[in-house]
Formats: C-alpha cells, sequence, structure tokens
C-alpha cells in the first residue's frame, strides 16, 4: 500500500495521521473559533431582521413608525447579515479548517486570518448598520454603502490570499477535489466582488451595463462561492464520516469543471425579458440549463458515495444535516435550470417563486451543509462534544421543517401570483391579496427555522464555555446511542 | 489532480471567460450608446446612413434637480425591492395589456441614469410609466396620500406606509397649500385642526416618481399608434 494512501482524506486507522491532524487543528483553532462565534452571531440577527421583513411582506403596519426598519432597508440588512455575516463566516471558518487539513501542514501566519475576520466584521457591522441608517446602494447583493465596502474587499483578500498561502505549502502530491474547490472559490469571490464594486458603484459603467454586471455578480456569489464552498464540504465530510472514499474521481472532475464553466454565464438569466441584448439572454439561458451536467454529476456521485450506509448517515448529526442539503443541490439546481427557459420565467420573474427558489439554495442546500461542518469541526477543535443530541435534534427539524414549509409556500404561491400577474383581466390589488396567505405561511416557517437557531447557538455557547467539563464525556454525540443501536440490529 | 498549473489557469480562464463574454462585450455593444431623436432620417452626405434630426429634443432626457434628489430617497428606503422599472415585450408577461407603459422598454431607455434600477421583483407594480399614468397635481396628490398611507387610496396593499416622511402640525391661521387633502371621513386624517404637511424629502421623492414616463420613441423602440 503506497504511503500516500494514509493521507487520504477519509478516516484513517493511523495514530500518527491523527496526531498530524490534531497538530493542525490546534494552529487554526483560535480563528476558528472567533469566525464560527461571528457566523452565529450574524445567524441570529439575520434572522431577527428576517423575521421583521416576512411580518411586515403580508402585515404592513407592523412597526411602520420606525423608517430605519421599513421593509427595503430591513430586507437588505437580512440579506447582507446572511450572505457575508453568516456565510462567508463560516465558510471561513469551515473551509478554511479543510482546507488546512487537506493541505496537511499546520497554518502559517494565523494573525492574518484574524485580523482579517476582525476587519471583515467590523466593515459589515459599519455596513448593515449604514444601510438601517439609510445609505444603501439598492444594487441587489450590494447593498452596503460604499464607505465599508473597500474594508471588506481588503480583509477578504487577505483571506484570499491567506488561503492560497497554505495551498503553496501543502505537503504531499495529491490535491483532493475539496482543495479544487475551496481555492477556486477563494480566488473567484474577490475577482467577483472588487469588478462589481468598480463598475457599478465606483465608476458606473453606462445604462444596463450595471444590471449585467449586478447579475453576473450577484448569481456568482452563489454559483462560485457558496456552492463550491459546501460542496467542499460535502465531499470532506461524507467520505470523513462513512470512512469509505468518494465513489469516483472522475465524476467529481467532470462535476468541478463543469461548474466552473457554465455557473458564471448563469446569472443573466435574472434579466430574461429585460431590456438587454437578447443574444445575452440567450446565452445566460443555455449556460443555465447546461448546469444540469454538473448537478447531475455531483449528485450521482453523492448519492453512490453513501449508498447503502443509510443507517449511518441517519445516526450522525453531520452528515443528516449534509445529506440533506446535499438531496436540495440536486433539487433547488434543476428546479433552477428550470426557471431559466422563457416560459417558465415569463410567469416566475418577479414574483416571490424566485425568493423561494434563492432560500432553496443559500439555505436548503448550503447552510444545511455548513451545519454539518460545523457539527464535525468543532468537537475537534475544542476537544470535547457537543452537550446535547436533543438539541442537535431541534435544530436538524426546526431548520429542516421550516426551509421546507417557506420553500413549497414561496413557490406555490409564487406561481399562482405569477399566473395572475400574466392575465390582466385580474386587478393588481386582488393579486396583492391572494399572496397573503402564502407570505404568513413564511412567517410560520420563520418560527420553526428561529427555533433551530437558537437550539444551535445554545449548544454551541454550552459547549464552548463548558468545554472543560464536557471533556470528561466519552464517544461521539449521536442521535442514537451505540448500545441501542447495537441492541436493534440484534 | 496533480497537474497544477492545468488547475490554476483552469480557475483562472473559467472566470475570465465569462467576464469578456458578458462584461466586457455588453459594455462594448452598449456602452456607446447616445441621445437620439424620436425616429432617424438619411444623412445628406451618405443616404445609407441614418442620423438624428437636427433640432428635434433628444431622448431619452436626464432627471434633474428635485426628481435626481427623489431618486436618492427612492433608493435609500429600498423601493425598488419590491417594484421594477422594465416592461417587457407585448407578447411576454401582461406589462403592457396591464397599462404599465406603451412599449418596451430598451437598453438606450436607461444611459442617462448614474444608477439603473431595473428590479427584480413585483410586489407591488412596475413603475417605468408611474408618471404617465398618474400625471399633474391629480397624480402628485394621489401618491402623496399613497406614502402617506397606501390604505388611503390602494385598500388592501401590503406597501408600508411611509408617513414618517411627513410631519403633522397644529393648523395656524389658515390650511397651507402643501397639506394633504384626504378624502371625507376618512380615518388616516389628522385630528381636528392639524394638517400633514410632506418634508422635502416627499417632495422630492414624489417629483421623482412623475418623472418616471416613457412618452417618447425611440428609432428602435416606437410607441405603437
Amino acid at each position: 500500500m503506497p504511503e500516500s494512501y494514509n493521507y487520504n482524506p477519509y478516516s484513517s486507522p493511523s495514530d500518527a495521521v491523527k496526531a498530524e491532524l490534531s497538530e493542525i487543528d490546534a494552529s487554526i483553532r483560535a480563528a476558528a473559533i472567533f469566525f464560527v462565534i461571528s457566523a452565529i452571531g450574524w445567524l441570529m440577527l439575520g434572522t431577527v431582521f428576517a423575521l421583521l421583513a416576512a411580518v411586515k411582506s403580508h402585515s404592513p403596519d407592523f412597526a411602520d413608525a420606525y423608517e430605519f426598519l421599513t421593509f427595503g432597508r430591513v430586507r437588505s440588512a437580512h440579506l447582507n447579515a446572511m450572505a457575508l455575516g453568516w456565510a462567508s463566516n463560516i465558510i471561513f471558518a469551515v473551509g478554511l479548517w479543510i482546507m488546512a487539513r487537506l493541505c496537511r501542514a499546520p497554518i502559517q501566519h494565523k494573525g492574518i486570518l484574524l485580523i482579517a475576520g476582525i476587519f471583515w466584521n467590523i466593515g459589515l457591522t459599519v455596513g448593515v448598520f449604514g444601510i438601517l441608517g439609510g445609505d444603501m446602494t439598492s444594487v441587489e447583493w450590494l447593498e452596503i454603502p460604499r464607505y465599508a465596502t473597500p474594508l471588506l474587499a481588503f480583509s477578504y483578500t487577505l483571506i484570499g490570499v491567506w488561503g492560497v498561502i497554505a495551498f503553496r505549502f501543502r505537503k504531499g502530491d495529491h490535491v483532493y477535489v475539496s482543495q479544487w474547490y475551496i481555492l477556486a472559490a477563494l480566488f473567484w469571490f474577490p475577482w467577483l466582488y472588487i469588478v462589481a464594486q468598480v463598475m457599478i458603484i465606483w465608476f458606473p459603467v453606462r445604462g444596463v451595463v450595471q444590471s449585467v454586471t449586478n447579475w453576473w455578480f450577484a448569481h456568482n456569489v452563489l454559483g462560485l462561492w457558496f456552492t463550491p464552498m459546501a460542496l467542499a464540504t460535502a465531499y470532506y465530510l461524507i467520505p470523513k464520516v462513512l470512512g469509505r472514499p468518494i465513489y469516483s474521481y472522475y465524476l467529481s472532475v467532470l462535476g468541478f469543471w463543469s461548474l466552473a464553466i457554465f455557473y458564471n454565464w448563469a446569472g443573466i438569466h435574472h434579466l430574461i425579458g429585460g431590456p438587454i441584448p437578447v443574444w445575452l439572454i440567450s446565452a445566460g439561458i443555455v449556460a443555465s440549463v447546461m448546469m444540469v451536467i454538473p448537478v447531475i454529476v455531483v449528485g450521482i456521485n453523492h448519492h453512490m458515495s453513501i449508498l447503502g450506509m443509510h443507517k449511518q448517515v441517519w445516526r450522525s448529526p453531520t452528515l443528516r444535516f449534509v445529506v440533506f442539503g446535499a438531496i436540495s443541490y440536486t433539487l433547488v439546481s434543476l428546479i433552477g435550470s428550470s426557471m431559466a427557459l422563457r416560459t417558465v420565467n415569463e410567469i416566475t420573474h418577479f414574483t416571490h417563486f424566485t425568493v423561494g427558489h434563492a432560500h432553496h439554495g443559500v439555505y436548503a442546500f448550503f447552510t444545511m451543509i455548513m451545519f454539518g461542518g460545523v457539527y464535525y469541526m468543532m468537537p475537534r477543535l475544542l476537544k470535547c462534544e457537543w452537550p446535547s443530541a436533543g438539541l442537535i435534534k431541534l435544530h436538524f427539524w426546526g431548520s429542516a421543517i421550516g426551509i421546507t414549509i417557506m420553500v413549497v409556500a414561496l413557490q406555490v404561491g409564487g406561481w399562482i401570483q405569477g399566473m395572475e400577474i400574466k392575465n390582466a383581466e385580474i386587478p393588481f390589488l386582488e393579486i396583492v391579496q391572494n399572496t397573503i396567505p402564502w407570505l404568513k405561511a413564511r412567517s410560520v416557517s420563520g418560527i420553526f427555522l428561529t427555533a433551530g437557531h437558537c437550539a444551535f447557538a445554545l449548544n454551541f455557547f454550552w459547549m464552548l464555555f463548558a468545554a472543560g467539563a464536557l471533556r470528561a464525556k466519552e464517544g461521539p454525540t449521536l442521535f442514537v446511542n451505540k448500545e441501542k443501536e447495537n441492541s436493534l440490529v440484534l | 489532480m496533480k497537474n497544477l498549473p492545468l488547475l490554476f489557469c483552469g480557475i483562472f480562464f473559467a472566470l475570465a471567460f465569462s467576464f469578456v463574454g458578458l462584461i466586457l462585450t455588453s459594455h462594448i455593444q452598449l456602452g456607446s450608446l447616445t441621445q437620439t431623436t424620436e425616429a432617424l432620417v438619411p444623412s445628406d452626405d451618405d443616404p445609407t446612413k441614418m442620423v438624428v434630426v437636427e433640432g428635434d429634443p433628444l431622448y431619452p432626457s436626464k432627471s434633474v434637480g428635485l426628481a435626481q434628489q427623489g431618486k436618492l430617497e427612492y433608493i435609500s428606503l429600498g423601493c425598488m425591492y419590491c417594484h421594477s422599472q422594465q416592461i417587457r415585450r407585448a407578447d411576454f408577461g401582461a406589462d403592457i395589456d396591464r397599462g404599465w407603459g406603451p412599449r418596451q422598454s430598451v437598453a438606450r431607455d436607461y444611459i442617462m441614469q448614474d444608477r439603473v434600477l431595473l428590479g427584480t421583483m413585483r410586489t407591488g407594480p412596475d413603475l417605468t410609466h408611474l408618471g404617465g399614468r398618474y400625471a399633474g397635481d391629480a397624480g402628485r396628490d394621489w401618491n402623496h396620500l399613497h406614502l402617506y398611507n397606501p390604505q388611503i387610496v390602494s385598500k388592501g396593499s401590503t406597501m408600508p406606509p411611509f408617513a414618517f416622511l411627513y410631519e403633522t402640525h397644529k393648523i395656524k391661521n389658515n390650511v397651507s397649500k402643501d397639506a394633504l387633502v384626504f378624502p371625507p371621513g376618512s380615518k388616516y386624517g389628522p385630528k381636528e385642526g392639524y394638517e400633514v404637511i410632506p418634508t422635502r424629502r416627499a417632495v422630492a421623492l414624489v417629483e421623482y416618481l412623475l418623472s418616471l414616463k416613457i412618452n417618447y420613441s425611440l428609432p428602435e423602440a416606437i410607441i405603437p399608434e
């Protein structure tokens, strides 16, 4: 057996490898914990903004006296708190930790990471308060006012550079699939962000070229930043927890390159029917449909990797979240590809269907996988177990039920809304009235999601502050304890 | 994967490809669009070339003054997250059938705007041609009442009230000329002896809304008779 076998990313029985990983974990501990704490803080704040926006969307009189909480601002504060606060911080935590582990070298210059992380969160805090205070740009996904964005771009670039340095000083020859995704995303996002800032905010290009740039950027936040990081996490965790390799190396290669080539052309489907050249729209539609290739390929690869081990998947908190996310990836992407078709888009464009779709992608796929990542990472960083399996269960069901209600409500309601808007006989106010029950269902879904997030935060801080006391606990926190499982088998 | 130069090149060119294909190419195609007259005529020097009509007004015109300040309020309040500003062509959606605009909007309509607010949601109706639909003093009054509380003129709307853009004063001597005129018996009106006056921000915002209109043809988008 070649020596490199021992270093493959699935669980190794060798004590030497475990010791090496432990050393790497120790080197990145402070930075990773800082990022997780920031991420959870933003998740909770973003949840509050989300609840406010959800209730306001069907009850416009709710808290209507406060200008800073008007719908347009609070929904933008929600988006930025979640996309740049929760999602990006959790990527910095989980993604960089996976990168460090796969590079098999204790990280250098951890100070850079911490400084960049502190600046990132300061910039974001200034930015979100700026939005509420009335300085937002009204450019979708780039609402943060311009006095905060250079700080964000700077700290982001610092983190990207750190990632490349970590990669440069890796040990071993083999570069695992997760590393391709992470490396690519670390490189892509600052490019996208800086180009979009310059071309839309600082030196605005003429007319609708702004909109084209806007949607090239905004869709790629999902496509080239969240998606690769979530896929990298899934590719790392599935073999780790199940202790066997990914089904097919060649499917991984195909999935990665087809995503890299097609995803970044797809964003133009947000402008179908809009005042831009038709060839641009057609290019966007073709790319959106071609996304079926990476999605199916990754779907097959993940599915075959867990085949026959469903019991282990269900028992592991990590994999229960990750597999929920992986299945959602296939679903949301196929729905996304069909939404890009002109006949479908004519109905779904401009409706709540798109909002449902966005949450399907960012929450049911990305966020669920990252939750799984945190459940796997924290015990290894803190060397203690999660204090409560019950809270993890509450988190899983709160999130899973909540997001399912939200996606179904917004997509059914959005489809009806789209069909009605297309029929000019139906008065607009009647259509608005007809969306209200579905928007109320979204507020209900918010209660489930909030419960899940509270359970997550509670469990996390309990673990963080009581780490010493919990260290005595033996064995990992699973949903069914081993004795019970064995007795079931027997 | 062990071929790292290939990995790096691939990562770089994947995004460079779409950046060139979508962003730079559309900039080359659209970045040089200029204002034009409603119709074009053959040039005197070269009859195969179409040129603008000397002396005719140029469109689209640039939004100035109060309307431009109002646009900043529109941006700051996030109106575009529920209201689009784009009309799709006649056989694609019901934009024109609903009377949201007299013709489809085209790229040239936006060239004088320093921030383009196409929007992607129609929680509320499209506003491309709002100023054409609610014109003049009647349109101004309607928009002020609607902003103060949408329920006054659009019962059942889910648009939030923007009453914080208005001030309620005790009436001195005479009712001031800017005061909102509520429908008789409206429960949203001020108490007896008080009046509701728009702040400068509300005035600017309404002027911006009234300035939104497509009342001109372009050579590539003619308003049908």
